[in-house]
């Protein structure tokens, strides 16, 4: 297993598929009486978040404290970050600290590569975000959703063709998804208005296209994406109405979607925008258990990364 | 340089039929001492013992007359030496709907040791419920116990020296059942 996760592309398949399994076992423990377990005792997992985040961070600390870690919730607002401090000083404070794990979300794409680098910190550092570049857990909870799904919970994703719609330009869900996907063997179809699309997209392991109509009918599983207006600053698209018209999966484009297809979408939603109000509680979207996924596959991470003995630790004698 | 010799293969402790014949008794050992049955739930420790657990279930509940719930029980993230080693991949865990409570839980491995094993599907089954009794079965007792933990049915004990160790192969993964005793390879000067 990796040190770090800082990009889907740090996983092999033989990788992806263990932490997909393993997110399997941990989803068992909301059967039981006592849901945690002992796994991170004594593990210091620390959410480091220079964005706004609510979902990432709840899914991440719930994580840690059912594997038993001593979590501790580091948000750069109100933080010496905001009185001017560097990434590299906060990387040794939480050094300092010894911290096992650092979770980071930063508004600069590359922001966690820098804080793995050598001589920064000893923990494991896992990407919870990183400005438009990769958002490699959220692949992840996709991945296992749509296992679970159309693969029985078993396996890679070989032969699925999923369709992701949407603001791939500002896009990190879609750029982790997309070669994650790829990893695990499924066909992915892009689809956007071509401003949308970031340069050298053409050099993704996914076909491009412009039409959605078109996309559906052999989707097995339809991923919506926000429409990010806080990373706007120009215009994409003429108006909210007609992105909604030619972009948004509405009633009439659910129905070209075979019938056993899934849609899902990484939250927070805009209803009316990019998903019909409909169609987000339709019994085949599965928003809201892709949620619940996301801790499970979260435990999955942070057990793999710190659960047995550090790298540079002599290992232990068999008994 | 030295080379670690090759792991030299003892002679064969219970082929096929001892095998068997060992699942037969120690089935019936648990309805005798559990008195029919009536409450017990056998949990096998992956992977051999979950698959034990499954063939002990199955003359049980033949003999008993009814279905006797089984499943496994993964102890990985419960182990005192978890921080220790590098990651394990976790065993699979399936508890039968019915729970452990107030239950006789039959836990189920395949060569009882240090008894640290043990100690950590104690610790696990503590987090699933609070069972009337938990008891333990085990094919092979090689004792070096470094805790104070006995099994109640024991398929055979035997005497080993600490470099060995007791390799099971069963059907269901190997192709064949058979137990042999391994003397480690040593290094040599």
């Amino acid at each position: 297993m990796i040190k770090h996760l800082l990009s889907a592309t740090d996983l092999n398949r033989e990788d992806a598929v263990l932490v997909l399994d393993t997110a399997a076992e941990m989803a068992t423990l909301t059967n039981r009486s006592v849901k945690k377990l002992p796994a991170l005792r004594g593990r210091t997992v620390v959410n480091l978040f220079f964005e706004d985040s609510t979902r990432t961070r709840i899914s991440f600390e719930a994580a840690a404290k059912r594997l038993s870690a001593d979590v501790i919730n580091f948000s750069a607002k109100g933080s010496s970050v905001s009185k001017g401090e560097t990434l590299k000083d906060t990387a040794l404070t939480l050094q300092a600290m010894g911290a096992d794990a650092v979770v980071i979300r930063h508004g600069s794409s590359g922001a966690p590569h820098r804080l793995a680098s050598p001589g920064w910190i000893d923990g494991a550092v896992v990407n919870a975000g990183d400005g438009t570049h990769e958002h490699p857990t959220q692949a992840l909870l996709d991945a296992y959703t749509i296992r679970r799904h159309l693969r029985n919970g078993h396996g890679d994703l070989s032969g699925l063709r999923v369709t992701i719609v949407g603001d791939v330009l500002h896009s990190r869900v879609a750029r982790s998804n997309v070669h994650l996907l790829d990893t695990l063997g499924a066909k992915v179809t892009l689809v956007a208005p071509p401003t949308l699309f970031p340069v050298g997209v053409q050099d993704w392991p996914a076909t491009v296209s412009y039409d959605l109509d078109s996309a559906l009918p052999d989707a097995d599983a339809v991923m919506m994406l926000r429409v990010q207006r806080e990373r706007m600053n120009a215009a994409f698209f003429p108006s909210a109405r007609e992105y909604s018209r030619r972009y948004g999966l509405d009633d009439r484009r659910m129905a070209l979607v075979p019938d056993h297809g899934i849609v899902l979408h990484p939250g927070p939603m805009n209803r009316g925008m990019e998903i019909g109000d409909s169609v987000a509680d339709h019994d085949r979207s599965v928003i809201v258990e892709q949620v619940a996924n996301g801790v499970s596959v979260r435990m999955a991470v942070l057990y793999l990364l710190i659960g047995g003995a550090r790298p540079d630790q002599p290992v232990a004698e068999l008994t | 340089m030295a080379e670690p010799a090759p792991d030299v293969v003892g002679p064969i402790v219970l082929d096929a039929d001892d095998l068997n014949r060992v699942l037969t008794r120690i089935s019936h050992e648990i309805i005798e001492s559990s008195k029919g049955a009536d409450d017990v739930i056998i949990l096998g420790i992956p992977t051999r013992g979950a698959i034990l657990a499954r063939r002990i279930a199955k003359r049980v509940g033949e003999a008993a007359g009814r279905t006797i719930p089984v499943g496994s029980l993964d102890v990985t993230m419960y182990r005192d030496d978890l921080s220790m080693r590098p990651t394990r991949a976790l065993g699979h865990t399936d508890i039968p709907a019915s729970g452990v409570d107030g239950r006789t839980v039959v836990l189920v491995d395949d060569v009882l040791f240090s008894g640290r094993t043990v100690r950590a599907a104690l610790d696990a089954i503590n987090d699933i419920g609070r069972p009337k009794a938990v008891r333990l079965a085990v094919i092979v007792d090689r004792g070096h116990r470094e805790l104070p933990i006995r099994a109640d049915h024991v398929g055979k004990n035997l005497p080993t020296h600490l470099g060995e160790s007791v390799r099971m192969k069963l059907t269901e993964i190997d192709g064949v059942d058979e137990i042999v005793l391994v003397r480690e390879g040593e290094v040599q000067a």
